[in-house]
């Protein structure tokens, strides 16, 4: 730090003011790209998982192959889509939707593993169809968990929408790096705390969905069977 | 045993490919008939839940034949099939994600029935089963054992199958419970008639349930199948003795009631006969006690020591008995009325206090002998 730098007023709360169309209109691009990115994830991940389910053999290619994508740094994966999808939303949403397929599939599938297997019996005994038995017994009871997924995928990706602001895209990730670019600390600060402050709020809002979409969870205070094993031990993803 | 065959099994076997898990089945026949409980009991690895779930395909056969009403299984679609057949587990498998009230409408709703015509008939089934009705908006995980036992049941019931299969139900709850929950079953059972397809490996438990227990050994090989009274009377060898256990005689006793064996008379007196009379009745008997009857109701009963000094039986002051069976008492309970009364004997009344009798233990014993 310099000392020129110390002199300076650290916030411009004027930038903000004359600028907050603009930051808005980030804001939105921000939960944009976030909501699609979790949207194609789950597109993607439900079916597969649910085949990874059913046939275990393409359980350990599935998530080795959505392991890899996962450790690939963020940086090199834009830099190598570059050439061929250019600065587009495709070239930000391949990279967004392959970091959240690791997470969804592993919770999906320990979601559906975790059916209480009596419940199964009794489905099959009292004939549901293979169909019937999956939408209407497996996948709600697979839900808390695979709203875990979402929530954990969801929070990761609000963070690595920033990260795309190298390709033109970015939502508040734009103001981070114009911040730094310029040295301009205001950009940076309302960059940073608006995407923490989306990914509370939206990690907040996707927690009151789960209790409200599985009211039968919040009864079983007590007598609760031991939970499933959640995959949160991949931490948020940082870029 | 007579009346049409409900459930029919020809020379089925089951083999399972590898180390699965669960007990083989070898070439086994057996008829059930319309409206009977069948108990299929036997010592784990027997089959007999393999051939339970042969029946709705949850395990399919690999050879024989199983009709039920007369259509082979294997022609039919397993989903069809199944909707049609009441099914009850011991960890009973309600789904948890659903309330008491959508859980009994499980298979009404798999069949498209109009929401009416569903909500109609659990509270029906509520109203056989005596779930309270403010059980019904709840989830599972809020209700006892007992309670979810009977959901259970009710949601087997739904659509008023003619068959149930029932695997050990009432396993998993405390032996108080389960007793009522049995005695509601068979109360529920004399109404509805069902045939019934159910396995335990608890012999008290089919004795008392059942119209006929098969007892199975290793490879679904049927021992005995026979009604429960023939098995404690004349067990076909020694596997079903040594499963029938001790008490086989005890056992019997619950099952056969007073009037299925002869009443014996006994010592009477009028109440106004001389003191002579009493005295003669009970020499004829060789008893030292007689029952004071008048006009065929039952007043009690006097001994030599209470007739002492008196001139009538009147006036010696019958005294009541602690307790008398009936018709429809079984031997059991006449046993206990002898083992726990002064006379020695159980009295036999009828229609509040008209005598009938007496049962001697000499006469209960000889039946069980016999």
């Amino acid at each position: 730090m310099n000392l020129a730098q110390a002199d300076r007023p650290t916030i411009k709360w004027s930038w903000i003011g004359d600028n907050s169309d603009k930051i808005f209109a980030r804001f939105i691009e921000h939960i944009e790209l976030t909501v699609l990115a979790v949207a194609i994830g789950l597109l993607i991940s439900v079916p597969l998982a649910i085949y990874a389910y059913r046939h275990r053999w393409f359980y350990t290619p599935l998530t080795s192959v959505t392991g890899i994508l996962y450790t690939i740094p963020s940086l090199a994966l834009f830099a190598f889509l570059l050439p061929y999808t250019g600065l587009t939303v495709q070239t930000a949403e391949i990279g967004l939707v392959g970091y959240t397929l690791l997470i969804l599939i592993r919770n999906i599938v320990a979601g559906l593993a975790g059916v209480p297997p009596d419940v199964r019996e009794a489905a099959r005994g009292m004939g549901f169809s293979s169909g019937q038995m999956l939408w209407r017994v497996e996948m709600p009871l697979a839900l808390p968990v695979i709203m875990a997924g979402v929530r954990l995928a969801t929070v990761t990706t609000v963070g690595l929408v920033t990260v795309t602001a190298l390709i033109g895209k970015g939502g508040l990730g734009f103001f981070i790096l114009s911040g730094m670019r310029t040295d301009f600390i205001t950009a940076i600060l309302v960059g940073s705390i608006l995407s923490l402050v989306l990914a509370v709020t939206v990690d907040g809002l996707l927690v009151y969905l789960e209790r409200r979409i599985t009211p039968w969870s919040r009864s079983r205070a007590g007598q609760r069977r031991p939970a499933p094993k959640t995959q949160s031990s991949i931490g948020p993803r940082v870029a | 045993m007579t009346g049409d065959v409900m459930i029919s099994l020809k020379n089925v076997s089951k083999v399972f490919d590898s180390a699965e898990g669960s007990a083989a089945v070898h070439d086994l026949s057996m008829d059930i008939v319309r409206g009977e409980t069948v108990v299929l009991v036997g010592p784990s690895g027997c089959g007999k839940t393999t051939t339970m779930k042969m029946i709705n395909r949850l395990v399919e056969p690999t050879s024989g034949e199983i009709t039920v009403n007369g259509t082979d299984v294997m022609k039919q679609d397993p989903v069809e099939l199944r909707r049609g057949i009441g099914y009850v587990i011991q960890s009973i498998g309600l789904m948890p994600h659903r309330t008491i009230a959508q859980n009994i409408a499980t298979v009404p709703e798999l069949l498209k029935w109009d929401a009416t015509k569903v909500k109609q008939r659990v509270a029906e089934l509520s109203d056989i089963l005596e779930l309270d009705e403010a059980l019904l908006g709840r989830y599972p995980n809020e209700l006892s054992g007992g309670q979810r036992q009977r959901v259970g049941v009710a949601r087997a019931l739904a659509v008023d199958p003619p068959v149930m299969l029932m695997d050990e139900p009432f396993g998993a709850v405390d032996p108080i419970v389960r007793e009522r929950l049995q005695d509601q079953f068979l109360d529920l059972q004399d109404r509805l008639k069902k045939t019934i397809v159910f396995v335990t490996h608890d012999i008290d438990e089919a004795i008392k349930m059942a119209d006929r227990i098969a007892i199975l050994n290793r490879g679904g090989v049927i021992e005995q199948f026979a009604s429960p009274e023939e098995i404690l009377r004349s067990p076909a060898n020694d596997f079903v003795k040594q499963f029938v256990g001790v008490e086989r005689g005890l056992k019997r006793l619950a099952l056969l009631k007073v009037s299925q064996i002869g009443i014996e008379e006994g010592p009477v007196v009028s109440p106004e006969a001389p003191i002579r009379d009493a005295e003669r009745a009970m020499e004829k008997f060789d008893y030292d006690w007689c029952s004071v009857v008048e006009d065929g109701e039952l007043l009690g009963w006097v001994d030599r020591e209470s007739l002492g000094g008196c001139l009538t039986v009147a006036e010696a002051q019958a005294r009541p008995f602690s307790a008398y069976v009936t018709h429809d008492s079984t031997l059991r309970e006449a046993l206990d009325s002898i083992v726990t009364s002064r006379t020695q004997v159980a009295v036999v009344a009828s229609g509040g206090q008209r005598y009938v009798g007496i049962l001697s233990l000499e006469r209960i014993s000889k039946e069980i002998i016999s």
